[in-house]
């Protein structure tokens, strides 16, 4: 019996994002565990979608029938406010039924495994489990559970993987910024500066790997207990100054010091870390007056950035992210039950014009 | 699979071969130049009249039309792009473009849509833009304009306004542009 530290202690060292494979993912492809999986085309075709869902969020009646009669199953393990409700939201936007789990007021409080949940679950008809835990690896055991007709996503498993996040931060600089061309998402030139816990972070690792799919310059700043113990294989720049780099950045994406998963003292004090890694407000006076600000969320105002900056900032883009997340998610959940994955033997002949 | 592949991704996965060509590009033309004159006929004029062209075959037939109607009344009517792949009922069948959007700026309701389609087949697709409309507002009247009028409907579906009734086979597969109408089969 592993513990669920002894998993994150074997694994997370071979977490390195980059080198995301250029191979398009097969057609019919049913899951989204990581972003290395779904792969650089995969992404681009993520993304292009996602501009057909964006307008249908902006509708008068966002919603449309894509996914009647689909039932989506969100499992949390783990706290979520704006992924949990933003991939219920999607869900609902495409007609789909939504089933939500978590494992408080459930019978994993009797004891019952994530395994017998998941089956018991299916049972019920389930097309799409949208799974966080936070162990990683978890959402690769569910696909190897359920029915190979079952799509599973991956919404933050530990501290390995958040591929929506990834593809919906890369989103927003490409929808923000203004680079590639409509039809081509494209990153390239950008100089992105990830600033915070790297080490525990599935954002950051899932992030580094979609900017730099899309050819954007990546540099990770943080002290060097909040880096991983190795980065071989990550296509980044790494500074331990902030200040020095700070200047130079198009995008300062700011990561959330996650004290649930520090167990050790890897900082000070929260407030020496605000003092050398904070956007504080004299340190944003020196920021490129068009620089974009990022934050997954949920966010610690006052420690990662200063609460004035976060609200007044004209390129803070927090709020942009949450709305594209849903967009996003829509084009996954599509991408995943709609587009490819129904059985043509049920709509006869013709070809239906 | 190269059956199913065949009717998913016409006309990317086979092979579009030509047969006989129906019109030119002068005759498509003079086809939407009688559609425009019926349209103002038939609305006595363009008020409250608005071009949906459908993804992605009506699109350019649209533009052409927004053009004469232009040309004839002097007036700009509103036009529309409309995608109507995530209303239709066989999901999964068919590719769904990134680059076929929709674009409907302005509140269909009180209005008369003038839908344009490229060939009017079994009628899914116009069933799925009827569906589609309902969620820009609620239009006065619907009218239905295409190119080409193929036969073999599968739903109470009729067009208002026709370029060319074409007779076919079930199998046989009528290409539309702006510069030729053709009937043809798609081969491997």
């Amino acid at each position: 019996m592993t513990t669920e530290t002894d998993i994150r202690d074997e694994i997370s060292p071979e977490f390195a994002p980059g080198e995301v494979p250029e191979s398009t993912p097969a057609p019919g492809v049913r899951h989204l565990l990581s972003l290395d999986e779904l792969g650089a085309d995969g992404i681009v075709e993520i993304l292009r979608l996602t501009d057909r869902f964006a307008e249908v969020t902006r509708r008068r009646i966002p919603k449309v029938p894509a996914l009647r009669g689909r039932t989506v199953c969100t499992l949390f393990f783990e706290n979520s406010t704006r992924t949990k409700l933003s991939f219920e939201s999607a869900a609902k936007r495409l007609s789909a039924d939504t089933m939500s789990f978590s494992p408080g007021g459930s019978s994993v409080a009797k004891g019952e495994s994530i395994r017998d949940t998941v089956e018991t679950l299916e049972a019920m008809g389930v097309d799409a489990f949208v799974v966080r835990h936070g162990s990683s690896g978890v959402p690769w055991q569910l696909r190897s559970w359920v029915a190979p007709t079952v799509s599973v996503i991956n919404a933050g498993d530990g501290w390995h993987s958040h591929p929506t996040q990834g593809l919906l931060d890369a989103y927003t600089l490409w929808r923000t910024l203004g680079t590639g061309t409509d039809d081509h998402p494209d990153l390239s030139g950008v100089h992105i500066g990830l600033i915070g816990d790297i080490r525990h972070s599935r954002v950051a690792r899932s992030d580094v790997a979609a900017f730099t799919s899309l050819g954007a310059r990546v540099t990770l700043i943080a002290p060097p207990t909040l880096l991983p113990p190795s980065l071989v294989g990550w296509p980044v720049e790494v500074s331990h100054d902030l200040d020095a780099v700070l200047p130079e950045l198009d995008v300062v994406a700011l990561l959330r010091i996650q004290r649930e998963r520090m167990v050790e003292a890897l900082i000070p004090s929260l407030l020496e870390y605000t003092n050398r890694y904070g956007l504080t407000a004299s340190r944003a006076t020196r920021m490129r007056p068009d620089a974009v600000v990022m934050h997954p969320g949920p966010v610690n105002r006052g420690i990662e950035i200063d609460s004035d900056v976060l609200d007044t900032h004209p390129g803070a883009v927090i709020t942009r992210q949450v709305a594209n997340g849903v967009a996003v998610r829509m084009a996954v959940l599509f991408k995943l039950l709609g587009s490819e994955a129904a059985d043509p033997a049920q709509f006869g002949t013709g070809e239906g014009r | 699979m190269a059956e199913r592949e065949r009717r998913k991704t016409r006309p990317f996965g086979a092979v579009f071969v030509p047969r006989t060509r129906i019109l030119e590009r002068d005759g498509i033309d003079r086809a939407l130049t009688r559609i425009a004159h019926e349209v103002v006929e038939a609305n006595e004029g363009l008020d409250d009249v608005a071009v949906i062209g459908l993804q992605t075959g009506g699109v350019p037939l649209a533009r052409v039309l927004t053009d004469k109607l232009r040309t004839i009344e002097g007036v700009e009517v509103p036009t529309g792009v409309l995608d109507v792949a995530m209303y239709r009922d066989d999901i999964g069948l068919r590719p769904v473009l990134p680059e076929a959007i929709t674009d409907v700026p302005f509140d269909l309701t009180g209005t008369n849509v003038i839908l344009v389609d490229d060939v009017l087949f079994t009628g899914r697709t116009i069933r799925a833009a009827l569906d589609a409309l309902t969620d820009f507002g609620r239009p006065r009247t619907v009218q239905l304009a295409v190119m080409v009028d193929r036969g073999h409907r599968e739903l109470p579906i009729r067009p208002d306004y026709v370029g060319k009734n074409i007779p076919t086979r079930r199998d046989e597969v009528v290409d539309v542009s702006l510069e030729a109408v053709e009937l043809g089969e798609m081969r491997r």
